[in-house]
């Protein structure tokens, strides 16, 4: 009986080996472990075994059994295996096709930009004050000690709506009106951002329609030196820390002493190209000591405090920053423009 | 103001200093050098020549062979082509090897059979510029002085090797409208001395004010008027050296006369007037204002109306001057003058600017009273002139100036110490590097206690009024540069945004992030197009500029989607077809004709929707955008601000908006309800017109909304209960506005109903004409229980029977 359950391992192992498919697998598991299988078959003959060679022949049919569970098992789990890899295989898509992106738009290049400096601003501890585009002559120009006939009106020529109504030529106004609604009270630390107009005609680097940024800071013992850190501060966060600044003396009628502010130019790092005029600086803002009659019609005693402003224009910083080469681009808003901004 | 180097050299001492460094110099301490240039633009190897023989070309007509003597010994034989070229002249030649501007070198040359050993040159071939040269040099050879050696080389001559600067001055420093000023800026700079020209006249025995009486009527407009008298002049071109200087600074010499009140008026910065004496009677001038209706002809032979706030010199009758403007032609001095009236005056700068503006009328003399001149030069400039006229036109300076003055000038005393300037500088000066400081500028001083600081500021610094501009002086000659950079002292204060500022950003945000693009547009437009959107604009008016630049951009915009629509033709005319922008600004909005207050100026949020939202790809199709796409946006951004219950949309018809597409937006407020905006389609016919794709609209006012806004988030239990989800399918009319619908819905559901939500809306010939379905889906919870089948049943059935009976509705089944 032995004999005939090792022929039985040979005979199942050999037919097992040259099986194919899981049908043919399940019909040889039938064939030879099933109920009328050929191992119960054999088993049958158990009964006339004397008791000493029944364990015996018990613990080989098992072996013969396990045997051939092993391999069936071991069969089907290629089998399996194989059928998922042809699965798989047949689910397969052209990755190189275009996803499905999620839409992109972009804020405008100028606010962009505007944003950057008002957060660099924002965390110096400035607040943002903002105020009318079209303003009264007092708060353009008089309460900036640019009485009429002044010949500094010269040098920003206006739109007028009435002899008393324009609108604004640069952001101090909101400065002006800041100072008024404190009453004399410090710290005045604000930065006035706005679209501002002058009569010029349009072309690759004037435009009638712009932005400024302006900052005011008054209080007790502010001095030019601040100025000068405060602007130091400001031109390594937006620029980097390589960034340096020149003061170079200048003239605005509602700061004394004034400047005109020149940054290490940012393409070429000034050591000198095309876009600095090989000077390695850039020109980029304007600033002062808030002129004494500025904060007396603002409602402070020149005598106990003092302030400085600063100012710049935000189409120059981004024509500067993304190397654009005509301001008109801002305002005609084509699309392939705008779409340019769409990312960090 | 144009500065050139070798005449500043005669004022102060310039060596060791190149014109670039300056430049440098200047643009650093504050007057901003706008260039260098060369008066020579090319010229080599060109030397003064004498004509010794002039002869016809035997071939050509229009050539001369000219024997021509350089100072060599050696004879040159020069073809010429000028006509007034001649035998006895003094003339630049180029000689073999010259070159002249443009690259342009001389070789030896054969000119229709005969040889050319050089070339007589014009001033324009010398690379003069054309407009300054005086008239007989304009055409043909340049004429020199018989006086001028032989062999000396044109440059010298002509006084081109030099350099000039040309200053960008700002509107406070017109002291350096003079040679003097550019002087005593560059002595503060360098600390050298400046050297005052001569203005020692030696009378003649006659009296001036025999000759001359002076009245000023209008003492305000003309605080000071001078006027010495020359005799006997010969009017003539001025000599070389003149011209030069002139030339330089870009004034065309004229004649001697002329000339030297153009040159003194570039020394001191003081204009000056030269009459024909002859042509004013009794030599009276009385100074006044215009009386209405008077005119004059003025030099450049235009007839002027004059208007009473302009200020003439007359000569008792009629104008002879238009006050510091320009002379006029009545007067004028001419070849056959004999006899100078010369006035040097002060005119009120106001006045001048006023006339000036008005009449379009700019002259250098203009550009000097505008900015008011120094008054202690007045006199100076009138002796300076009268002795240079006396001596280059050979005339006699007659003794004494006649003059009235109403109001004499006194250097101001400021005082500011040094505790104050190293307070507001953050600087450590010491008392000594102020006192060099003032010392440079030439400002005298006295030091006080406490290192206190008097200075008697000079009259020609009449922008120095105050401490601080001193400080300014102290500041811009110690260098910003030596400034040190320092953080403001003090507690720090937090900075924010404020409550719109923070909403504007989170909706750029959000929008940018859905795909839109943000525009920023004109604020200027056309009156056509604040007249498109009635509805947007509350029945204001517009504003108007005063003068605008163009009929498309003369009035403020009073909508954003005007300008929007603008923005979207633009870019379809560039093939950009599809276009989804928004816009944050203001709108301008009066209800004034003639504005007597400022305009409101609104808030906005607009947005365009045109043409597709997603292109055709492999695996989806082209999908346009339509009326859902806009109001989702509105709903979204109503959502963001934490408004969606207090809003509502109604159809609405606003004009130039399609009548069947078109919402408006609702906001509840503590006052009531506010139509914030609308959401709809551009009108068809406008769609035609503009040849665009369907377009979609919103704009929004923005301010009730920041009112609104609700910051705060409170959280909501998640719920421990499930719900019960119901759908209802009812056919209505199909004018029913599914809102009605919903409106209903909760209405009668009460609060048990957690939503409901529109999910089909069914047209078809199955329903019948006039009829749709709309599918509805509510979702029912309890907070604190679970809820029971039967509950929902009768709630539900009630729901269905209310919509049966207010609209009709059937249920579908």
């Amino acid at each position: 009986m032995k004999a005939r359950l090792e022929e039985l391992r040979g005979e199942a192992l050999q037919e097992l080996q040259g099986v194919e498919t899981q049908q043919a697998l399940n019909d040889l598991r039938v064939k030879y472990l099933g109920k009328k299988g050929a191992l119960t078959e054999i088993l049958r003959g158990m009964g006339g075994l004397s008791a000493e060679e029944r364990p015996i022949i018990g613990q080989v049919a098992n072996d013969v059994r396990a045997a051939i569970e092993a391999v069936i098992e071991e069969k089907a789990a290629a089998f399996q295996q194989a059928e998922t890899n042809n699965r798989l295989l047949a689910e397969t898509i052209d990755v190189t096709l275009p996803g499905k992106k999620l839409p992109t738009g972009a804020v405008h290049p100028l606010n962009k930009v505007a944003q950057e400096i008002e957060d660099i601003f924002v965390g110096l501890g400035y607040s943002i004050a903002e105020g009318p585009e079209v303003e009264t002559d007092y708060f353009n120009f008089e309460a900036l000690n640019l009485p009429k006939n002044h010949p500094a009106r010269d040098m920003q020529d206006s739109f007028y709506v009435t002899d008393e109504i324009l609108m604004r030529t640069h952001t101090s106004p909101v400065q002006v009106r800041t100072m008024k609604a404190k009453e004399g009270m410090t710290p005045v630390k604000v930065i006035c951002p706005g679209k501002v107009y002058r009569r010029d005609d349009d072309d690759a680097t004037h435009s009638f329609q712009f932005n400024q940024i302006e900052g005011l800071v008054i209080g007790k013992g502010i001095r030019m030196s601040d100025l000068k850190g405060t602007l130091l501060q400001f031109v390594q966060q937006m620029f980097g820390e390589q960034a340096q600044i020149r003061l170079r003396p200048s003239f605005f009628p509602f700061t004394e002493p004034s400047a005109e502010v020149d940054v290490t130019c940012v393409q070429c790092g000034g050591h000198g190209c095309r876009m600095c005029k090989q000077t390695g600086w850039l020109e980029i803002l304007g600033c002062g000591m808030v002129h004494p009659r500025v904060l007396e019609m603002g409602g402070y005693d020149p005598e106990e405090v003092t302030g400085f402003a600063f100012g710049m224009g935000v189409e120059r910083i981004a024509l500067l920053k993304y190397g654009i080469d005509d301001i008109r681009h801002f305002y005609t808003n084509d699309l392939r423009f705008l779409g340019q901004f769409a990312r960090i | 103001m144009k500065v050139s180097y070798q005449w500043l050299n005669e004022y102060i001492e310039l060596d060791g200093l190149s014109a670039e460094e300056l430049a440098e110099l200047m643009t650093r301490g504050g007057i901003e050098i706008d260039g260098v240039e060369s008066r020579n633009k090319g010229v080599s190897g060109v030397v003064v020549g004498y004509v010794k023989s002039k002869e016809k070309h035997p071939d050509a007509d229009k050539l001369n062979v000219c024997k021509v003597d350089v100072g060599t010994g050696e004879e040159l034989q020069i073809v010429c082509g000028a006509k007034n070229v001649d035998a006895g002249q003094k003339v630049p030649v180029a000689i073999i090897g010259a070159e002249l501007p443009g690259d342009f070198k001389i070789k030896r040359a054969k000119l229709r059979g005969v040889e050319s050993q050089g070339m007589i040159c014009s001033a324009k071939e010398l690379g003069l510029n054309d407009k300054l040269l005086p008239k007989e040099q304009q055409e043909g050879i340049l004429v020199l002085p018989e006086s001028t050696q032989l062999g000396t080389p044109i440059g010298n001559v002509l006084g081109i090797e030099d350099e000039v600067l040309e200053l960008d001055l700002t509107p406070n420093r017109s002291d350096c409208l003079s040679m003097l000023g550019v002087a005593y800026e560059v002595g503060a700079l360098t600390g050298r001395e400046v050297k005052l020209p001569s203005t020692a006249i030696h009378d003649t025995v006659e009296k001036t004010s025999d000759l001359v009486s002076v009245q000023v009527l209008a003492k305000e407009q003309c605080p000071h008027y001078s006027a010495r008298y020359i005799k006997n002049v010969k009017i003539g071109a001025s000599p070389q050296w003149l011209q030069n200087r002139l030339t330089a600074a870009g004034i065309r010499p004229i004649n001697n006369v002329v000339d030297v009140t153009n040159f003194v008026m570039l020394e001191f910065g003081q204009p000056l007037h030269a009459f024909d004496a002859d042509k004013v009677p009794g030599g009276r001038i009385v100074v006044r204002m215009a009386n209405e209706g008077e005119t004059i002809v003025t030099l450049d032979d235009q007839e002027r109306r004059l208007e009473p706030h302009m200020l003439v010199i007359t000569d008792g009758n009629q104008p002879i001057a238009l006050a510091g403007v320009m002379g006029g032609a009545n007067s004028e001095v001419t070849d056959a003058t004999v006899n100078i009236l010369l006035e040097s005056a002060r005119f009120d700068g106001g006045t001048v600017r006023k006339t000036s503006r008005q009449l379009g009328l700019r002259s250098e003399s203009s550009i000097r009273f505008e900015k008011e001149v120094d008054p202690s030069r007045v006199i100076p400039a009138l002796d300076r002139a009268a002795k240079l006229i006396a001596e280059l036109a050979d005339g006699l300076v007659t003794e004494g100036v006649v003059e009235a003055v109403s109001q004499s000038v006194e250097p101001k005393k400021i005082s500011v110490t040094l505790e104050r300037i190293n307070g507001y500088l953050g600087t450590e000066l010491s008392s000594l590097e102020v006192r060099t400081i003032f010392g440079r500028l030439q400002f005298p001083y006295a030091v006080g206690n406490n290192d206190e600081f008097t200075v008697d500021v000079p009259t020609r610094r009449g922008d120095i009024t105050r401490a601080v501009d001193l400080i300014e002086e102290v500041a811009r000659l110690h260098g910003y540069d030596n400034i040190p950079t320092t953080l403001i002292h003090g507690d720090a204060i937090p900075g924010s945004l404020t409550k719109p500022q923070a909403i504007r950003r989170e909706l750029r945000k959000r929008l940018t992030d859905s795909g839109l693009h943000e525009v920023i547009s004109y604020s200027f437009t056309s009156p056509a197009r604040t007249a498109l959107f009635p509805a947007l604009t509350d029945g204001a008016k517009a504003v108007k500029l005063a003068m605008p630049m163009s009929e498309e951009r003369s009035v403020l915009r009073t909508s954003l989607i005007a300008q929007l629509i603008e923005t979207a033709v633009y870019n379809r005319n560039r093939k950009n077809e599809s276009a989804a922008i928004f816009e944050i600004g203001s709108v301008f909005h009066t209800d004034e004709e003639q504005l007597t207050r400022l305009p409101q100026e609104k808030h906005r949020f607009a947005a365009l929707l045109t043409g597709n939202k997603s292109e055709t790809q492999w695996n989806s199709k082209a999908a346009a955008y339509d009326f859902y796409d806009a109001k989702g946006i509105v709903e979204t951004v109503i959502e963001v601000l934490g408004l969606t219950p207090k809003v509502t949309f109604a159809a609405a018809q606003p004009e130039h908006f399609h009548p069947g597409r078109t919402a408006s937006v609702a906001l509840e407020t503590p006052a009531g309800p506010v139509v914030i905006g609308y959401v709809g389609q551009l009108h068809p016919a406008l769609q035609v017109e503009w040849d665009m794709a369907d377009t979609y609209l919103i704009e929004l006012g923005l301010n009730a909304l920041y009112e609104e806004a609700s910051a705060d988030i409170v959280y909501k239990a998640l719920p421990k209960y499930p719900a019960i989800e119901r759908d209802i399918a009812v056919v209505v009319d199909a004018n029913v506005a599914a809102g009605s619908l919903t409106a209903a819905v909760e209405g009668t559901a009460g609060e048990l109903l957690e939503s409901v939500r529109v999910f089909d809306v069914y047209t078809g010939e199955r329903l019948g004409a006039g009829k749709k379905s709309v599918a509805l889906s509510l979702v029912y919870r309890h907070a604190e229980r679970t809820l029971t089948d039967e509950e929902v049943t009768a709630l539900h059935g009630q729901v269905v029977q209310h919509l049966e009976q207010t609209f009709g509705a059937e249920l579908r089944k």
